[in-house]
């Protein structure tokens, strides 16, 4: 029987599910290799493991070809859901998986949708899974295939017919089973990711004898936790990069915190305060009887070896600020600038990990630059003489102003080298400063006599102090 | 009226009342006498909240009130926390007021609420030379929280205000826990013996110094090290007379 069939074999007709042999009727010299269920199962593990590090605390498998992961409250820190499926599907493909991702509101809609989408990835909007699940065949349930079976010979194909009809008969004939899932994909009903954790991985555990609740005595544990996790990983060498600590509530619920650090740590005040600033969200419901707390990404901390000098005083170390920052806006919305070579303005900046700092390699710009810059652009009506004349007056947001002094131009040519759209593009720049002493920075597109280099109107693109 | 040495004698028992869990106040000169003079302690005091806004158009874009706060930093030592909710900030003109890209690090926070706190926790680290955030609405308690942060760890805390509209900046007039309040409106920039433009120049106003009195200048814009000038023309008085008709009329 085939258990996968590859893109190539889609195309030719072959299906999951035919015989064998009749595969191999349809197409001449099919080349099928035996399934190796072992190393498929240890395959989506390291997978598991990856997706663990990468994206969510809570990483359960969903075999015997999947992967499910609880997003609650961690898609933000990746830059939402839609860039987080996006990243997700674009990793795999890079290296050669081909997998449909989607996100909804439970687990049973996203393992159907996942497998019943043509293109890569779906983003099922919150309340809006039982539409989105109403058109699908009944197989994608995850129901047993005699279950399934029996539904067709009565006449259910999508989950939308059997979600219409009466649920007691059905339960009579085929058990409760067929409620459960429906119930579970439509998110009405619970369902326990199991989450995996890897050998590999540091990992404390703590088990209450009596559920626990107050944010006290969350917070009491959670240092108890670090504590001996810390000392693990000095066993170890290693310094903690990212850490997920798992609440599993006593209504088989799990909450997870997970904190992320710009470089190994392992000092114990410092994981403490960056876990502790998140228990907040921690929702505890009826109690939590176990903890977990793993180093999810851990990293070689050697002891340093520090040197004092007599000329130079060391710069104080920030690092922990900016984990703080990180944990609480996002790792991508901390960070420090670098100038890129490039003349375009709005491209001669680019965004750097804050730490470890750059070096002042950073070669300051000779003509001024304005403290504050549009973007984008915004159009400006101007007159001025062409070609290479400042203009006189120029109006912007409605307001009319005449230009009492004026610096330029700056003339900035199109990066044709990297885009073919500029090969001929340029900009002028004047810096001119109106009649109440504020100071502009306008450009026009074009250099004043040929209309292939821009539209030669003229653009508001920055303002000086 | 009393004696000016009854009052100093007051204002020594005050500061020793405040001085309970102050550090040491060191104060970061800006190298200008008129206007070091007129701040308590020759100059911007270290471990202390300070809010910058600017004028007219300013207080929209807040583009002049920025270069200032970076000439402050500049002159600090260690890193400097920039924290924003409009990511319109062009870091070569910092870098331009003297404060390098390899010493900020910038925060986006999504809103103000958040930016609060990042600011806070900032002025908190005290592994920082100075914290800048740029915020509208800054409530007494919000700046109180600030300005203990900062007596604590010895930053220097500069609150760039800046609001959406320009009816909102009316706020400006309202109490807060800063020690000093400036106001950084744009000049005709210094004349040159050519056409062009030359080196920027603003009106500061000194609205609100704690134990001090407020004071404006008409001083020459950040140079590359973060320092500001009084230039020539200035100090003979004639734009000095021109900055006190102007705040007679306002």
């Amino acid at each position: 029987m085939l258990l996968a069939a590859d893109r190539a074999a889609q195309g030719a007709g072959l299906r999951v599910g035919m015989e064998a042999v009749r595969a191999q009727a349809l197409i001449a010299n099919l080349v099928m290799k035996d399934a190796d269920l072992e190393s498929d199962a240890t395959a989506l593990e390291k997978l598991a493991l990856w997706a663990l590090r990468r994206y969510s605390p809570i990483v359960g498998s969903d075999p015997p070809n999947g992967l499910v992961l609880d997003m609650t409250g961690a898609a933000h820190l990746l830059g939402g859901e839609a860039a987080m499926l996006a990243d997700l599907s674009g990793r795999l493909m890079k290296v050669g998986l081909s997998a449909h991702a989607a996100m909804a509101d439970s687990w049973g809609a996203a393992h159907a949708v996942a497998r019943s989408i043509r293109q890569q990835v779906r983003l099922i909007p919150a309340g809006e899974s039982r539409a989105a699940l109403a058109p699908l065949p009944i197989a994608r349930l995850r129901l047993a295939a005699e279950t399934i079976a029996g539904l067709r010979r009565l006449g259910f194909e999508t989950i939308g017919e059997l979600a219409a009809t009466a649920r007691a008969p059905l339960a009579l004939r085929f058990g409760s089973e067929v409620g459960r899932r429906l119930d579970q994909a439509f998110g009405a009903a619970m369902e326990l990711i199991t989450p995996i954790r890897p050998d590999e991985l540091v990992c404390v555990r703590r088990a209450f004898a009596e559920p626990i609740a107050a944010p006290q005595t969350l917070h009491r544990y959670t240092r108890k936790l670090v504590d001996a996790l810390c000392l693990e990983l000095e066993a170890k060498g290693l310094g903690a990069r990212r850490l997920d600590l798992l609440f599993f509530r006593v209504d088989n619920r799990i909450e997870a915190i997970r904190v992320g650090t710009s470089m190994p740590v392992r000092e114990p005040k410092r994981l403490v305060r960056l876990l502790g600033d998140k228990i907040e969200t921690v929702e505890p419901g009826f109690g939590i009887e176990i903890m977990t707390l793993t180093a999810t990404v851990a990293e070689p901390l050697m002891p340093k070896q520090r040197v004092t000098t007599l000329v130079q005083e060391e710069e104080a170390d920030v690092s922990d600020l900016v984990d703080i920052l990180a944990n609480r806006v996002g790792s991508h919305r901390v960070y420090a600038l670098q100038t890129v070579s490039s003349d375009v303005p709005e491209r001669s900046v680019a965004m750097a990990p804050p730490l470890p700092a750059a070096g002042p390699g950073n070669i300051p710009v000779r003509w001024p630059r304005p403290s504050r810059l549009l973007t984008p652009p915004e159009v400006i009506e101007a007159i001025a003489m062409l070609p290479d004349h400042p203009p006189v007056a120029f109006t912007w947001r409605g307001v009319r102003r005449r230009v009492k002094r004026a610096d330029g131009p700056e003339r900035i040519f199109g990066e044709w080298w990297k885009r073919d759209a500029e090969l001929a593009a340029v900009r002028d720049y004047f810096r001119v400063e109106d009649e109440a002493g504020e100071r502009f920075w306008i450009y026009r597109a074009g250099d004043g006599e040929d209309t292939e280099t821009g539209s030669h109107r003229w653009f508001m693109h920055g303002l000086f102090g | 009226m009393r004696s000016p040495t009854a009052i100093q004698a007051l204002r020594a028992r005050i500061e020793k009342i405040e001085a309970g869990h102050k550090r040491p106040s060191a104060a970061l000169p800006f190298g200008i006498a008129a206007i070091d003079q007129h701040l308590p302690g020759g100059g911007l005091a270290e471990a202390a909240l300070h809010e910058v806004a600017g004028g007219g158009n300013g207080a929209v874009d807040g583009a002049a009130a920025a270069l200032f706060a970076a000439g402050i930093a500049a002159r600090t030592s260690g890193k400097v926390l920039w924290c924003l909710v409009r990511k319109d900030l062009f870091a070569p003109a910092l870098q331009q007021a003297g404060l390098g890209l390899d010493r900020v690090i910038y925060v986006e926070a999504g809103d103000e609420k958040t930016l609060l706190g990042c600011f806070e926790e900032g002025l908190r680290h005290g592994g920082l030379g100075a914290v800048v955030g740029e915020v509208a609405r800054l409530s007494m308690t919000a700046s109180r929280r600030l300005q203990l942060a900062a007596e604590r760890s010895g930053a220097i805390g500069i609150a760039i205000r800046r609001w959406r509209r320009h009816a909102d900046a009316a706020e400006f007039g309202q109490p807060s826990a800063a020690l000093t309040r400036w106001r950084v409106s744009s000049l005709p920039s210094v004349p040159l013996p050519v056409a062009g433009v030359g080196r920027a120049r603003w009106h500061l106003e000194l609205i609100r110094c704690r134990a001090g009195e407020s004071a404006d200048f008409v001083v020459d814009a950040c140079d590359a090290k973060g320092r500001l000038a009084i230039s020539s023309d200035v100090v003979d008085g004639q734009a000095a007379a021109k900055a006190g008709s102007r705040r007679a009329a306002a």
